[in-house]
């Protein structure tokens, strides 16, 4: 059935993924929020750049990563002359990619849901006497919860799927870098194809359930927040 | 008292508000749609920005030049159209969320407040069961709860059917009575104008076109309200006796006593009476031989041409001002003038609280 390597995949994948996720969503709430509220003119250059990696290779963007990220990269310089090492090919690394590479899938929910809560909300809370940050934590993010859910499964399942990126800098080093997608790959090169049939079908399983509760919590949302 | 002078510039949108009201009654913003009515009430919240200006109500100063006090720091209660309450919250959650932002506010004072829009039945259910009156009642108990230096108000019926109108009107004029802050009521319906209104701001273009006690500005003829086909004159009265015989009762007034229909109100309620500038006519002698009840002395102080066969005629009695529309016939075979003592004839009375 699964032997060590599989086992150390999987917990380097959903830790991998748990940390992302919750990155992402600390850094995507304020950047979703933003991009609901604000009228700037360039915001469809930064929308266009958070969407980049939906359409983007992603063996292009971990190209990218890797030289940047990398020793002679201007990151990878950087973090050595704070006598650090580069993250390429280590945990953090992988992280950093999986942010950069997921950013999208959590944003693009955000922001539909932030402005779905619409500006009034926001100022009949003021009217009450609530400040903004006030506001935004009593009322926008109770309001935008299936905007949460939807872009935490979303990131949560889509850095667990990832392939070019960490391969590219993540160099699937065991218990470090190396991933699910990985390890699955592995089996097929190695022939092993019981092995991959056991990771592939517990992925695809996951999965499935995960947008079950997608959908069926915000189902249950869109009834409670039926309006006649 | 309330000192405002505002200039919001929006898109395609200017108001110029520059106004005194009164810091008791409620004042009714009246204007067309898109007149800047909603603008008008936003700005002394402070949702819409003016760059200079100011603005006092009562001892508080929110606006003035350099100074802007935003919103969650004015104390204002604000009833927007369509109530807008948090739906992820029930009615509790939703009025305590102000409760919890308040400091000070004791049980008593949330209590009447309570007992004045009669929340209690409502207090367990959740936002999306209520039907659009119950909303209003918990959206205004909401913003009441705010202990507000003023209450804006924002078309609070329009959203409404007729039915749950008249199912939240009378907690209106509850309001009306019972509280001591100033209210700004935001309508274009003559009824809830000619119910609930002290005083009357008309508002067209984003410019403030009159401002002063009701009957003045519905009878002023250099406003519009005095010109349109369904002029009318309002004025207070009190109940004073009534006659069991033909079941009438007599209301006193400043200039007299009407004779109407008995509709059970108890002796000494206050009313609040209007006439239709097209339901009175004018006699130069005082007729006897009529069907007309109310007849009263009156003395014409202006009259202006209405149209090409009609005139529109303003008349005093003792003090009370009041429209008489007449076609421009009546009006040249009477020889009417300014000046002139005459007889009006009321023909019907509408008795609005």
């Amino acid at each position: 059935m699964l032997n060590d390597l599989d086992i150390s995949a999987i917990i380097v994948t959903i830790k991998l993924a748990s940390l992302s996720t919750a990155i992402l969503i600390l850094i995507g709430t304020p950047l979703a929020w933003w991009l609901s509220q604000t009228r700037i003119k360039f915001k469809v250059i930064i929308e266009a750049f958070i969407a980049l990696p939906l359409i983007l290779p992603p063996t292009v963007l971990g190209f990218y990563l890797l030289l940047t990220l990398g020793p002679n990269g201007p990151i990878g310089e950087f973090l050595e002359s704070l006598g650090g090492s580069s993250i390429a090919f280590t945990f953090s690394g992988l992280v950093v990619g999986s942010v950069i590479y997921s950013l999208p899938f959590v944003v693009q929910p955000l922001q539909n849901s932030f402005s779905s809560v619409g500006r009034q909300s926001m100022e009949v809370a003021a009217t009450l006497g609530a400040s903004k940050i006030d506001c935004f934590f009593t009322v926008a993010v109770p309001l935008a919860r299936s905007g949460f859910i939807t872009a935490a499964v979303l990131g949560f399942a889509h850095t667990i799927g990832e392939f070019g990126v960490v391969l590219m800098i993540g160099g699937n080093i065991p218990g470090e870098t190396g991933v699910l997608s990985i390890a699955i790959y592995d089996h097929v090169e190695t022939m092993e194809y019981g092995k991959a049939h056991w990771l592939s079908a517990g992925l695809l399983i996951m999965s499935f359930l995960m947008l079950i509760f997608v959908y069926v919590f915000n189902r249950h949302f869109s009834i409670m927040r039926y309006k006649d | 008292m309330i000192e405002c002078k505002l200039n919001i510039q929006l898109e395609g949108f200017k108001l110029d508000a520059k106004f005194t009201i009164p810091d008791k009654g409620i004042t009714v913003v009246f204007g067309p749609s898109g007149s800047g009515k909603t603008t008008l009430l936003r700005a002394i919240a402070g949702l819409e920005k003016s760059d200079t200006g100011f603005l006092k109500v009562g001892d508080s100063i929110w606006q003035s030049d350099h100074n802007f006090v935003p919103t969650h720091k004015r104390q204002i209660g604000y009833v927007f159209q369509d109530a807008a309450l948090f739906d992820h919250l029930n009615v509790e959650g939703n009025l305590n969320y102000v409760i919890k932002r308040k400091t000070g506010l004791t049980k008593e004072f949330i209590d009447s407040i309570y007992t004045l829009l009669d929340i209690k039945p409502l207090i367990n259910r959740s936002t999306v069961q209520l039907s659009g009156g119950e909303k209003q009642r918990v959206a205004i108990a909401r913003a009441l709860l705010t202990n507000p230096k003023i209450l804006l108000l924002d078309e609070p019926l329009s959203a409404l059917d007729i039915k749950r109108k008249k199912e939240i009107l009378p907690y209106l004029d509850s309001l009306h009575n019972q509280l001591d802050i100033p209210i700004l009521y935001v309508t274009h319906s003559q009824d809830e104008t000619s119910r609930l209104a002290d005083h009357l701001m008309l508002i067209e273009d984003g410019k403030i076109i009159g401002n002063g006690p009701i009957n003045e500005i519905l009878t002023r003829f250099d406003l519009p309200l005095s010109h349109s086909s369904d002029a009318i004159s309002i004025f207070d009265a009190r109940v004073m006796s009534r006659d069991t015989d033909f079941n009438l009762m007599h209301l006193e007034f400043k200039g007299g006593q009407f004779i109407v229909p008995d509709n059970k109100l108890p002796i000494e309620s206050l009313v609040r009476i209007r006439v239709a500038a097209r339901d009175v006519s004018i006699t130069k002698k005082k007729q006897t031989d009529t069907s007309i009840l109310n007849i009263f002395p009156a003395v014409v102080e202006e009259m202006v041409p209405e149209g090409d066969a009609q005139v529109m005629v303003r008349l005093t009695l003792k003090g009370v001002v009041l429209l008489a529309c007449l076609t421009r016939k009546s009006a040249y075979s009477l020889k009417l003038d300014q000046g002139l003592s005459v007889f009006i004839q009321v023909k019907s009375v509408a008795i609005l609280s």
